[in-house]
């Protein structure tokens, strides 16, 4: 497990020294919620209606926009080569990496979130819905995302082929955190959809880690 | 640092074959090594000596052929990688981290804990640079800094891909010294070198002896079967 | 190298399916589309745009076929690491693509009619759309490398992520659609009636074997492209070995 913590401490140690990359996630997700309400109108009962898929698709596309830094640079630099070369199995990495990544993205992405609801004019009932969804849905989107990262190492598309690989992959997030917000505005429960974040950010710790040092190694060949 | 000693140990190969792009890169080669040996690889551009690093390393995937350590067949290549330490073309180093973040990075990843950055990093003549960030440091001086990784994290097979590229003839004598402290405590060298040498007694292995006569290509790819 | 890698095998049982696979294909057609388009009687509801079924329901059925045998191919490569799953799937994924816009197509003009809108948000016709989507994924990756046994097995691994994701998919847009619309459209809801299932198995069956035929094709041809990229690496061989 010190590979674990190493490349963990190693990961979080750059994100802190170049904290602009993650305010760039940050500022994304701010001026893509802001834009809805100057396309659609800021009739508040439209918005109060369309914020949790609002705020769901603009974190998904923000947190995408990272995902593509994710392993390119220890790819580029023969970083990623030692990494393969640990001694102990690249899925520990691919964790490390993937905890690293929600904890820089991730996680501010949902401290932020109540604050642009506001500006949605989200009704009260649906906030803890909203933080509870994107607490349970995020860990998931950063272990897919990681699997697109390492798939699209070295291609020559990059960034837009890992948007078209992993965006349709990320539909049921986006419909289940949605669907959460929505029925805690509705009142009714949302034990159902929170459980099935829940239980797919599980099924995603257990598979895609393999799946994405699979492509690591791929990529390193 | 402690002078630490590496228990007795063998690398060897047998009948390898590589293929990079639908293109067999050498066939049939094999080699071997003990404890303080050094095989220096020569061969021709586009030989296949970085592809032979990379394959003695695990990176690679073999085409045929096998790899024994200690003369047991290696087959799980990620615990392999803590056998070794592979310097590339590729630096690995994190300009937004200090001289010493980096080295001590490398110690925490390969798990030892006698590794002291400044020591390192004072052997490749880094030692008055420890707490500045990498990203000031010059191609020579980030070269070194990959090399320090080779003594911050002792394993006994070094594998070196052109070390002695971008390096003054200072660097080069620090090189020669690691490489020879490193024979001296029973440790594995192979190195990739086209220039200057940096091994005393080492042996020779010409990879472009073993690239494939051009009848050979025709034969092996097994598409040609259709 | 490989007990299987030598395609002679694998290529000579295509060869052997090939025949029967178009000839099929061909007499099922000639029967099945007058039936189908002509002779059946139309639905007592949605009058001759029933016949749209004809087509959209078999072409929706190879989409989800092609995949499964495309994941199939994905887990075989990287288990076994067998060129030939890798040519096979390759060969295959734009056959799926295809039939899967097909099937988006057909449903849409069927929609026009029954619901009044092209595009209608049934739970089908969105999966059906998200899997056009990981195909045409599973091409561009497949195609994004220099290297192409990078592109290979890039695309395996993404098909059996995708094969993992689908089923999830597919549930999480039934439940999404079930609690936006209360089942008023619904593409099944009409009565099976046995007039029905004869040109619609006929159909089945003929596009079953189009998509065969059309496969072994696309596999010939994906060989041969192999083979030439092989003879230009001699060629560049032969050429160096002159010049030294």
């Amino acid at each position: 497990m010190s590979v674990f913590a190493a490349v963990l401490k190693r990961d979080l140690a750059l994100a802190l020294r170049q904290s602009a990359d993650s305010f760039t996630v940050l500022a994304f997700f701010a001026i893509a919620v802001v834009l809805f309400p100057l396309g659609v109108g800021p009739e508040s009962n439209t918005l109060a209606k369309i914020a949790g898929g609002v705020l769901w698709v603009s974190a998904l596309l923000a947190a995408l926009l990272s995902l593509d830094r994710l392993f390119t640079v220890d790819f580029e630099d023969g970083t990623l080569d030692q990494l393969v070369l640990s001694g102990e199995p690249l899925v520990f990495v691919v964790l490390a990496k993937t905890a690293a990544h929600w904890l820089t993205t991730g996680l501010p992405l949902i401290l932020l979130s109540p604050v642009l609801a506001l500006t949605l004019h989200l009704p009260g009932e649906g906030y803890g819905a909203l933080l509870a969804a994107l607490s349970l849905g995020t860990p998931t989107v950063s272990l897919i995302g990681a699997v697109g990262a390492a798939l699209v190492l070295g291609s020559r598309r990059g960034g837009v082929l890992l948007s078209f690989l992993v965006l349709p992959l990320y539909v049921p997030i986006l419909i289940f955190g949605t669907l959460s917000v929505e029925g805690a505005i509705l009142g009714v429960s949302v034990k159902a959809t929170l459980s099935l974040l829940g239980a797919m950010a599980s099924f995603a710790v257990i598979l895609a880690p393999w799946a994405a040092a699979a492509a690591l190694r791929q990529a390193t060949e | 640092m402690e002078t630490q000693t590496f228990a007795p140990a063998t690398f060897s190969g047998d009948g390898l074959a590589c293929r990079r792009g639908g293109r067999l890169v050498f066939t049939q080669l094999a080699f071997r090594l003990g404890s303080g040996d050094a095989v220096v690889l020569r061969g021709p551009n586009g030989s296949g000596k970085t592809t032979l690093l990379r394959l003695m390393a695990g990176l690679s995937r073999i085409s045929a052929g096998k790899m024994a350590w200690n003369g047991v067949e290696i087959e799980d290549f990620e615990a392999h990688g803590a056998n070794l330490r592979f310097i590339g073309h590729l630096d690995a180093v994190k300009p937004a981290l200090t001289v010493a973040e980096n080295l001590n990075f490398w110690r925490d990843l390969w798990g030892s804990p006698s590794g002291d950055a400044k020591q390192a990093a004072t052997k490749l003549g880094l030692g008055h640079l420890v707490d500045f960030p990498a990203r000031l440091l010059s191609a020579g001086q980030r070269h070194r800094l990959a090399l320090a990784r080779l003594v911050v994290a002792p394993a006994p097979l070094w594998l070196l891909d052109e070390p002695g590229n971008a390096l003054d003839d200072a660097s080069l004598n620090a090189l020669a010294a690691i490489i020879a402290d490193h024979r001296n405590r029973g440790g594995m060298v192979v190195i990739a070198s086209h220039g200057s040498t940096v091994v005393e007694r080492g042996a020779v292995l010409d990879v472009g002896a073993f690239t494939p006569a051009f009848k050979n290509v025709q034969e092996t790819h097994w598409s040609e079967a259709v | 190298m490989h007990r299987f890698a030598n395609p002679t095998a694998f290529m000579r049982i295509a060869n052997a399916i090939f025949p029967w696979a178009a000839g099929l294909a061909t007499v099922l057609f000639v029967i099945g589309l007058p039936v189908a388009l002509v002779t059946s009687p139309p639905d007592y509801q949605q009058g001759d745009s029933v016949r749209l079924f004809y087509v959209h329901v078999p072409s929706a059925w190879i989409s989800m076929l092609v995949y499964g045998s495309l994941a199939l191919s994905s887990a075989a490569f990287l288990i076994w690491r067998h060129p030939m799953a890798s040519v096979s799937a390759r060969a295959i994924a734009p056959v799926g693509a295809i039939f899967t816009a097909l099937a988006l197509v057909t449903g849409a003009l069927w929609g026009r009619p029954m619901w009044g809108a092209y595009w209608v948000w049934d739970a089908r016709l969105t999966s059906e759309l998200l899997l056009l989507f990981i195909y045409l994924g599973y091409i561009a990756i497949a195609d994004a490398f220099e290297d192409p046994e990078r592109g290979d097995k890039a695309a395996a691994v993404l098909g059996v992520v995708g094969s993992v994701n689908l089923p999830i998919i597919h549930f999480s847009v039934e439940w999404w659609n079930t609690l936006h619309q209360p089942s008023i459209i619904k593409m099944d809801g009409f009565t099976v009636d046995g007039s029905i299932l004869l040109p619609l198995f006929l159909m089945l069956g003929a596009f079953t074997c189009y998509a065969v035929a059309i496969w072994i094709l696309r596999l010939r041809s994906e060989l041969l492209a192999v083979k030439l990229r092989n003879a230009r690496m001699s060629e560049v061989n032969l050429a160096s070995a002159a010049a030294e």
